[in-house]
């Protein structure tokens, strides 16, 4: 039996030193395999006496899995190894920055807006909308605004060439730019009976352009006309929009009678300076409040000129421009910057 | 409008501070735009008096004077040229501190010692002038402090008035408000009248009476308009804002600060005949006081005499006529008018002359029209006090039918509650008109509970109940009144389903990396014609600028310049886009708007990286953006695209987007020749869709999913190079049949081992049934008929 021995001490030997797997099968074959050391070995047990048969045959089987084994840890070793290596060799640096694709944005006011109109639409007001050139009639006179008023001089009004249409008489003109949405109230009013609920987002023109003001910008109006509406529902409204809109529920807001030719009681509303909470800062000129928005009840003239029975119905309109509110939510300090579109300007907000 | 705290004190004087009167004041509708002293801050100051002077040893133009401070005397070098022995003037001790920090220490001017220093106005921020030492009236004590001397620590509030509130602009008026706020007496300054001592009068005809329905006017004589205005009058202008002129335009501005009423003095000796108001005729012309000469417009209202106008009715006097102050022409007698024009009359008459005068903004917003002799009254007053002469009887025109009416209006309790949504108690109500200098007159109790109101003359704004219930409000405070949310059915939103909503468009963009920008809806005309020739454009009648100065035709000008603006600050590439109204002259004088969308690309197709780039957007970027988009419709085979004509794309790439026979848009490279011309640099590709004919969309209905394998096979062609991929594919799709599920391309090659004048194609196709595993013999047959088809119609060779 030295030289089952041998052949047991031998094939340890090579399988604890075999590197690969390849290496190691062959290895099983030489030993463990049909024509193998080790079967060579059994195979001899037949030319021993048969008492010592069962023996001999036992050390043979005890060498051959004391092999196996061996073949099989070296296996799992091997193996081991090499998908240490290869995930070794997949490693990437994670530090790399990720695949870029183009990456764009929305305009902050386009933000602005959509906010505020799906602010207004879960509370079920519809979004209207209407021209952007505007009769004289729908811009002004519908809205208790007649020619001379003093009111105009408040509405710097971009007009359209075209006079000569206007003194033939045709009462599409004079053309205008719209200054405000608040000709879609009337329009709306003219082909609708109470209750109505609606926004009128859009671009309104005025000619002005300095840091806070440029010759186009956005506007939202707000209309409610129903059985019962007061400026108590407006003071709500209005106070539970500009809470939801600056996120805090203890907003102060207040409202200050203000003059609008088409709402009468009118109010201009001011919010405690978002920026100073009301301590006074440069943004709200040591005020301590900032003036975001016009309102007021409907006024009688108004409703009757847009065919809407003022005794039975009232109603309250509300009015502001998303992009002062832009201002004051990104901290911009020159309006005009929001249409000159720079991409370094609207990246910041993408 | 400027007011000061003091003046309004003397009119009504409420316990409440300056900064509570600030605030009442903005809570009342009136709202404070700027507070600001009567002087700047100073401390030290008193009323010094000069009791001797003495010439400096060592310098001609400074003198050491001894000065009284009421606690003793004290040595004080002075160089202004007016001090005398006996003046009176600030002196400001050792210690004072002037404006701006300036602090007063004892020193030595040229080896003699000074113990502070006399003031001039301008020393103390009170004047711009620089003339000397300030002298101040002998009345003054001697050592008393000179702020409160001369009432400096008065507090001037700057408020901005709404257009209906005309009746504030007075001190009376403004003054009228404190009392109601603070419900304190109004003690309305009386203007008794002056007695005639001479018959002189100047005859007045009204040929306009609806414009001009009072002008009353009053010769008076003998004034001497040399004499100065006194101080207290030009101080209480300076603090309004006005400066000091003469004596007879510091009266009439005075009497106009005061109670609301524009005056005008005519030079009596520079008018000729009489007075008549008329309309403008053709050919008058005017020099006004303000040097400018003006042919007024036939509804401008004029101040005429016998030669002709002498003054813009209710907005500025002429030259001609004007009071001279100085000289030998010194006016001696005037004329002075005290009219009542109708606001209609005068308004925006003085925005056509690039005017805006004190007198044209009291009468555009309405003058009160009960004060005309009581203004006149007061006006004399002032006149014979400080500059003498003798007046005349006050006499002129009155048409009384023609003169506003205020009439009574009903206000009903209930409808106040109901439109405030506040009980208002009634008392209240009757005790806030009743201030506001209504004539409240009520009946019933209860809900029925309501008057009858008439308003005063002063109150152009109070025509209807609801006017009414506004300044019940106003007063009430409109902070007090009740907030509750509106009451509203639960109605859900219709939405139409056959419409892509704009947002939509706008996410498909933001997903393809595209950055939303907003233009200006006017642009350059150079651009709109460039790059909408042949468009009816809409030319604003008063642009800001040249370069904004049409309406849009197109959404392009905007990106393109939007670019041009990028790239000259350094940026690399951009892919932009815009949601907006387009707008062009349409037929018969209609004005058509038209939302769309356009995009723009340039550079780079993705920022430069290590992993990836180098490639830069083309044509086929843009044309993916765009069937991005027409996919929103469910729709997409409903568009073509098409060769044709567009005057701002590339003549050989650019594509037509055609829904059936409607173009919807366009989508190419800028035309090199317009890039040229507006200095684009690099391929610049855009597109520009309608959205209206885009929007129309369909709902998918299910298509059921085949439980069986799909067949793939690729198909390499050649094809003459002028073939069009486009046809290739709807051939190769026709052709395949039914089983035919899709026909994608994948390769497109010319070059080396095509040859030459033709391009070699690669197509992938596959194959699937409903109900079965496709055999091989079925799928070949198909791909065998396409190959058929593609050889007949475009000479495609198998490769």
């Amino acid at each position: 039996m030295n030289e089952l021995a041998a052949v047991r001490e031998e094939a340890l030997g090579k399988v604890a030193e075999a590197e690969d797997l390849a290496t190691l099968e062959n290895l099983r074959v030489a030993y463990l395999g049909k024509k193998g050391a080790l079967t060579g070995v059994l195979k001899s047990l037949g030319k021993l006496p048969p008492e010592e048969r069962p023996a001999a045959g036992a050390a043979v089987n005890a060498a051959k899995e004391e092999v196996q084994a061996a073949l099989e840890a070296r296996r799992e070793a091997l193996q081991g190894a090499a998908l240490e290596a290869q995930l070794a060799a997949e490693a990437v640096d994670i530090t790399l920055p990720g695949r870029q694709g183009a990456r764009g944005g929305r305009h902050p006011h386009a933000v602005t807006m959509a906010r505020i109109v799906e602010i207004f639409r879960q509370a079920g007001y519809a979004v209207a909308s209407g021209p952007e050139v505007e009769s004289d009639y729908y811009n002004f006179e519908a809205l208790n605004i007649p020619a001379h008023h003093p009111a105009r001089a408040m509405h710097d009004t971009f007009y359209l060439e075209g006079r000569e249409e206007q003194a033939a008489g045709d009462p599409r003109w004079p053309r205008l730019l719209r200054t405000h949405t608040s000709p879609v109230q009337a329009r709306i009013m003219e082909n609708t009976q109470p209750p109505i609920r609606i926004i009128c987002p859009g671009k309104v023109y005025r000619v002005d352009s300095d840091v806070t003001h440029t010759p186009m910008f956005h506007q939202v109006e707000g209309l409610v006309v129903g059985e019962g509406i007061s400026m108590a529902h407006l003071k709500g409204t209005v106070i539970e929009f500009l809470r939801v809109f600056f996120n805090a529920d203890d907003l102060a807001v207040r409202f200050r009678p203000s003059y609008f030719p088409f709402t009468e009681p009118s109010a201009a509303v001011d919010v405690e300076c978002v920026h100073c909470r009301g301590d006074g800062c440069r943004v709200c000129s040591h005020t301590g409040w900032l003036e975001v928005m016009g309102c007021g009840v409907v006024h009688p003239n108004v409703l009757e000129m847009s065919g809407i029975d003022s005794e039975r119905f009232s109603g309250f309109a509300f009015g502001f421009g998303p992009d002062r509110l832009s201002m004051l939510y990104y901290g911009v300090d020159d309006l005009r910057l929001f249409y000159e579109n720079d991409l370094r300007f609207l990246a910041q907000f993408a | 409008m400027k007011v000061s705290e003091g003046w309004l004190r003397a009119w009504a004087n409420p316990a409440a501070d300056s900064e509570a009167l600030e605030k009442q004041f903005s809570m009342a509708g009136l709202e404070v735009d700027g507070v600001e002293g009567a002087a700047p801050a100073f401390s030290g100051v008193v009323v010094g008096e000069v009791t001797a002077v003495a010439p400096h040893p060592d310098a001609d133009k400074l003198k050491v004077c001894t000065v009284a401070d009421g606690e003793g005397t004290q040595q004080v070098v002075c160089g202004a040229p007016n001090v005398t022995v006996g003046m009176k003037a600030p002196y400001a001790k050792v210690g004072a501190v002037l404006p701006e920090g300036f602090k007063i220490k004892k020193a030595k001017l040229r080896g003699v010692e000074s113990f502070g220093m006399l003031c001039g106005p301008d020393e103390l921020g009170l004047s711009e002038e620089r003339y000397g030492l300030m002298e101040l009236p002998a009345s003054l004590p001697t050592g008393a402090d000179f702020r409160e001397a001369l009432d400096l620590n008065d507090t001037i509030f700057d408020i901005d008035l709404t257009p209906n509130r005309g009746d504030c602009l007075s001190v009376r008026g403004l003054a009228r408000e404190l009392a109601v706020l603070n419900r304190v007496e109004f003690c309305a300054e009386p203007c008794p009248p002056v007695a005639p001592t001479i018959d002189d009068t100047f005859p007045v005809t009204v040929t306009a009476p609806e414009a001009c329905p009072r002008y009353l006017g009053r010769v008076i004589k003998g004034v001497d308009v040399s004499r100065p205005t006194p101080d207290w009058m030009a101080e209480r202008l300076r603090r309004l804002g006005l400066r000091s002129i003469d004596p007879v335009v510091d009266i009439t501005n005075y009497v106009m600060l005061e109670l609301g009423q524009p005056m005008h003095a005519f030079d009596l000796h520079r008018l000729s005949q009489g007075i008549e108001v008329r309309l403008a005729r053709p050919g008058d012309t005017l020099a006004l006081l303000d040097g400018s000469e003006v042919s007024p417009a036939e509804d401008t209202l004029l101040i005429c005499d016998g030669a002709g106008p002498v003054a813009l009715a209710g907005i500025m006097g002429g030259e001609r006529s004007g009071i001279h102050a100085e000289g030998e022409a010194r006016t001696q007698d005037i004329f002075l008018e005290c009219a009542y024009f109708s606001p209609l009359a005068i308004a925006g008459r003085a925005r056509r002359f690039g005017l805006f005068t004190d007198a044209s903004q009291r009468y555009e917003r309405g003058v009160d029209f009960a004060l005309q002799a009581a203004a006149t009254e007061r006006a004399t007053a002032l006149l014979l006090e400080i500059c003498g002469g003798e007046a005349g009887p006050i006499s002129g025109f009155e048409a009384k039918a023609a003169l506003p009416q205020r009439l009574p209006i009903t206000l009903r309790s209930a409808r106040i509650d109901a439109l405030l949504g506040t009980a208002i108690p009634q008392d209240t109500v009757e005790d806030v008109l009743t201030r506001l200098a209504c004539t409240v007159v009520g009946e019933g109790s209860g809900t029925e509970r309501s008057w009858t109101v008439t308003p005063p003359s002063f109150r152009f704004d109070l025509e209807r109940e609801a006017d009414l219930i506004e300044e019940v409000a106003r007063i009430y405070g409109y902070d007090n009144l009740e907030v509750a949310l509106p009451p509203a059915a639960l109605t859900l939103p219709r939405e139409d389903d056959g419409v892509v909503p704009a947002s939509a468009f706008t996410a498909a963009l933001l997903g393809l990396g595209a950055q939303e920008i907003i233009t200006y809806s006017f642009i350059d005309s150079a651009w709109a014609e460039a790059f909408c020739p042949g468009v009816g454009l809409l030319p604003l009648a008063n642009p800001l600028s040249p370069e904004l100065a049409v309406l849009r035709p197109s959404l392009l000008p905007g990106l393109v310049k939007t670019w041009q603006h990028n790239r000259n600050r350094q940026a690399v590439g951009a892919q932009l886009f815009e949601i907006g109204t387009c707008f062009e002259a349409g037929e018969n004088g209609a004005v058509v708007e038209t939302p769309r969308v356009a995009g723009l690309l340039t550079g780079p197709r993705v920022p430069e990286q290590w992993s990836a780039g180098g490639d830069t957007l083309d044509f086929f970027d843009a044309k993916g953006w765009v069937e991005a988009l027409l996919g929103l419709t469910f729709d997409g085979n409903s568009f073509t695209f098409e060769a044709g004509e567009h005057a701002a794309l590339h003549p050989t790439r650019r594509a037509l987007v055609k829904r059936g026979d409607t173009v919807v848009g366009a989508v190419g490279a800028l035309s090199p020749s317009l890039a040229q011309q507006l200095d684009v640099s690099g391929q610049v590709y855009v597109f520009e869709l309608a959205l209206a004919p885009l929007a129309a969309r369909v709902v998918p209905q299910h298509q059921g999913l085949s439980r069986f394998p799909a067949v793939r096979r690729d198909l390499a062609l050649d094809v003459p190079k002028t073939v069009a991929a486009g046809a290739v594919l709807a051939t190769a799709k026709a052709a395949a049949g039914a089983l035919g599920k899709t026909v994608r391309l994948f390769d497109v090659y010319e070059g080396k081992g095509v040859e030459e004048g033709r391009k070699s194609l690669a197509l992938a196709l596959t194959f699937q049934a409903p109900d079965r595993t496709l055999g091989d013999e079925e799928v070949e047959g198909a791909i065998a008929q396409v190959r058929e088809a593609l050889a007949k119609d475009f000479d495609a060779r198998q490769r």
